[in-house]
């Protein structure tokens, strides 16, 4: 018996608007567990062979949705979206919260597969054994919070009409994209509930390639049957206690001390696209937020214990309107200190902006931060922008943010994320801007930088991580910390949980073998489930194409920012060790059993009984041992 | 025994909906949100509105039952039902002006909050996290009529929510 899924995924082909249900095998979801690393093996097996004629934005592309095993049950759920990564050409596996993963397990299924491109905009609607592929042509065009309020209110109506006998209807959970990912931005995000994002990888800009809206789900059955109930209610007890009465900080707070905390204390907080990465702005602090523009302080999603987003709204003034979730670190500082922004209402009202816009936050941080510099350094003028790109300006930033949401003028370019962008600029004005990009592998570089070494991402950890800059998956060599490690990090990702709730590492894996039966030591995890998901990724990533392929050699680095000493700060002068950096990496491609560029050799491949993979990596090992 | 009462602050709630999940357990022994006998609406993200029975003083579901599967605990003041006796008929729902009632999502018959016999589990996980969306307290012994009052759609409910917390603007956006 199948412990903890319901070992059902829904296959969508929105070319011949197709629908079915597909069980995938025990032996691989045991083998792969699901979300990330399920997503691995999806991708692999069907776009492998074809990966580099692949377009991410084409209808051949896959994009997945996958929730794990612990999804629900362990406090806080989340999914995970997936697909080729427009940014990276590789995979991405990206995670979101909101009650969308939830309802999708109550309506019976693990995950949905959707393939091809609807010749109209569409969105998909599924209640329990009911799935539809329904008109969105009333709504395409539509911003955020528009699509969600429209949605709810369409999805109640439907509800009763059909299924009246059952009272009341609760909302669904929906997942949707702005114009960003209608427009095929390549730092769109998948949305959730105003804010939620899930940003790292571009799906925004997959979904919206297939015209897909959104994807609405109500589910009116219990979660899937688990191994040892006792166990897992006991668990679910233990985290809840642990986090609630052991966390109060970060539940108080969330992740929203950042905007002063992280400058102040750790020296690696973005600033004015990462020139600095320290700051004592006690107009940014933590204070400010709470008292001036939180109007509530524990806002949650399904069965988290923590709450730690809390819900921001401006009330009156120039930035009225504006609604956003704390906003957590990653916004406080992308959207705040990265564009020189030091007050919450800015920060709110920008946050506000982008998600509404449906770009990520941090993808869209980035290149606002980028081509802000650009600005500062005559680089590019208000004729090649429109717009006095000033730091500090928060109206300005919205406007940018608009345009490059619509693909209007520069925001056309901008709209391709900050590798594309500054590739395409640097031809344009002649000169090198690859040196203002703080990004690995096309993906943007999370909020915490690795200068000063007091922050937690190890030197490796951008570099060579096959997520890219991805901050919530860091290449590292410790174990046995959640946050130093993609290979643990990697567990959240395909459990699918919240690892904002996770404080002791144990707890997944003991979770994971009463929720599923399955005794999979850490051992088993580290060496062989998330080692070939590694290698996967690692292959997928090199194989790229169509438009960008990464060569390890000179790829696997950090921005050239992170080469230069800090300018300021208690950390001042200090700056990435170069040495400390191949040592690190060459230790790191070791214990993966990779070879001196990175690439799995085929003894390991073997071992992992990734054959299949060794072969195709055999013509990028050609390709670089021969140049 | 002393009647107790589930007041409910909704501008507190977190939208974990933890209380969900303990209902479930206590009366399914499932982790089950549609059968749970209380439901967090999410009409507008940000207002989620715990949605639970009152125990009106007049108990209009009770009245409206056809069958008699509905009764009135007399210790606890909670409504019970009868599961033989539902016919599934939705009365009930109908009689109720918040609509509170609903079908349970796979049985044929109705769910109703019946105080978890005088020990909420509901209000429990909420204290535990310190939301304090929901505590217990002494059924109110003024006039029992504004108890009713609470007896409201989680529509009606969210519009003024939504003028309180995001301000007027989004009043008009619940249908
Ligand atoms: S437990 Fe409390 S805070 Fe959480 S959803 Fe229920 S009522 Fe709201
Ligand atoms: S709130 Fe509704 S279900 Fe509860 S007693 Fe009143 S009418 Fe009955
Ligand atoms: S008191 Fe008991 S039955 Fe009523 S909503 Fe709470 S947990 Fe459910």
């Amino acid at each position: 018996m199948l412990y903890g899924y319901n070992g059902k995924f829904i296959e969508v082909d929105l070319s011949n608007e197709k629908i079915s249900i597909e069980k995938i095998d025990e032996q691989i979801l045991r083998e792969y567990i699901g979300g990330r690393a399920l997503a691995s093996k999806i991708l692999w097996d069907r776009l492998g062979n074809k990966w580099e004629e692949v377009d991410p934005l084409g209808p051949e592309n896959l994009l997945l949705f996958l929730t794990g095993p612990l999804t629900g049950y362990f406090p806080g759920a989340r999914i995970c979206v997936s697909g080729k990564s427009p940014q990276s050409n590789g995979i991405v596996g990206s995670t979101v919260g909101g009650n969308f993963a939830m309802e999708l397990r109550c309506a019976g299924y693990d995950g949905i597969i959707v393939s091809g491109e609807a010749k109209k905009p569409v969105y998909l609607f599924i209640k329990d054994d009911f799935i539809e592929i329904k008109d969105a042509s009333h709504i395409w065009g539509k911003r955020g919070i528009d699509t969600i309020k429209i949605l709810i209110n369409e999805t109640l109506k439907d509800l009763s009409n059909k299924w009246s006998w059952k009272g009341l209807w609760k909302d669904p959970g929906i997942l949707y994209i702005g114009p960003a990912g209608e427009n095929k931005s390549r730092i769109a995000a998948v949305m959730s509930k105003w804010s939620h994002a899930a940003g790292y990888g571009g799906y925004g800009g997959v979904m919206g390639s297939k015209k897909l809206k959104a994807v609405v789900v109500k589910g009116s059955n219990s979660l899937p049957p688990v191994a040892n109930k006792e166990k897992v209610l006991s668990l679910i007890a233990e985290v809840c206690r642990v986090s609630i009465q052991e966390k109060d900080d970060w539940r108080r707070w969330g992740t929203g001390y950042g905007g002063y905390g992280v400058g102040a204390d750790t020296s690696s907080e973005p600033i004015r696209n990462w020139q600095e990465e320290w700051h004592d702005n006690k107009s940014f602090g933590v204070d400010k937020f709470e008292e001036r523009v939180w109007i509530k302080r524990y806002w949650g999603d399904d069965g988290c214990p923590t709450t730690c987003l809390k819900l921001s709204a401006i009330k009156d003034g120039e930035f009225k309107g504006a609604i956003t979730d704390n906003p957590d670190y990653e916004l406080q500082a992308y959207l705040g200190t990265n564009l020189g922004i030091f007050t919450p209402e800015g920060n709110v009202y920008v946050a506000s902006v982008v998600d509404d816009l449906g770009l990520c936050g941090i993808q869209g941080g980035n290149v606002l931060g980028f081509a802000a510099e650009l600005y500062q350094r005559g680089i590019l003028t208000k004729k090649d922008l429109g717009i006095e790109l000033e730091w500090g300006n928060p109206k300005a930033f919205a406007k940018l943010a608009e345009k490059i949401a619509y693909r209007k003028g520069i925001g056309n370019i901008l709209a391709e994320g900050t590798y594309r962008a500054a590739l395409k600029l640097s031809k344009r004005k002649k000169i090198d801007l690859m040196k203002y990009a703080v990004q690995s592998k096309g993906i943007a570089i999370g909020a915490h930088g690795i200068r000063s070494g007091l922050d937690y991402p190890p030197i490796i950890a951008y570099a060579c991580s096959v997520q890219g800059g991805d901050h919530t998956s860091v290449a590292g060599l410790i174990r046995e910390e959640l946050w130093k490690c993609e290979l643990s990090m990697l567990f959240a990702d395909s459990g699918v949980v919240c690892s904002f709730n996770v404080f002791k590492l144990d707890w997944l894996w003991d979770f994971l073998e009463a929720v599923t039966g399955w005794n999979i030591t850490k051992e088993e995890w580290y060496e062989k489930i998330a080692a070939r998901v590694l290698a996967i990724q690692r292959a997928l990533l090199l194989l790229g194409g169509p438009d960008i392929y990464w060569d390890p050699r000179i790829h696997d680095e950090n921005p050239e920012r992170f080469y230069e000493p800090l300018p300021s700060g208690p950390k001042k002068g200090k700056a990435t060790d170069k040495e400390d950096f191949l040592k690190t990496k060459s230790e790191y491609y070791k214990t993966l059993g990779w070879d001196e560029y990175g690439i799995p050799t085929s003894e390991t491949l073997n071992k992992l009984g990734l054959k299949d993979v060794d072969n195709v990596l055999q013509k990028i090992r050609n390709k670089i041992y021969s140049s | 025994m002393k009647q107790i009462w589930i007041a409910r602050d909704y501008s507190k709630c977190s939208g974990c909906r933890r209380c969900e999940i303990a209902c479930s357990l206590k009366h399914e022994g499932e982790i089950w949100p549609e059968a749970s006998r209380i439901r967090i609406f999410m009409l507008i993200p940000g207002i989620e509105v715990p949605h639970l029975c009152v125990q009106c003083p007049d108990y209009p579901c009770v009245e409206a039952c056809p069958t008699n599967a509905l009764s009135i605990n007399k210790e606890t003041s909670a409504v019970e039902v009868d599961k033989e006796k539902c016919i599934a008929c939705g009365k009930c729902i109908d009689a109720c002006p918040g609509k509170i009632p609903h079908m349970h999502p796979t049985k044929k018959h109705i769910i109703i909050c019946n105080l978890c016999n005088g020990d909420p589990e509901c209000v429990k996980v909420c204290q535990e996290g310190r939301w304090n969306a929901l505590w217990t307290a002494p059924r109110p012994s003024g006039s029992l009529l504004s108890i009713k009052l609470y007896a409201r759609t989680p529509q009606e409910i969210t519009k003024d929510l939504a003028r309180n917390i995001y301000g007027e603007e989004f009043e008009k956006e619940v249908k």
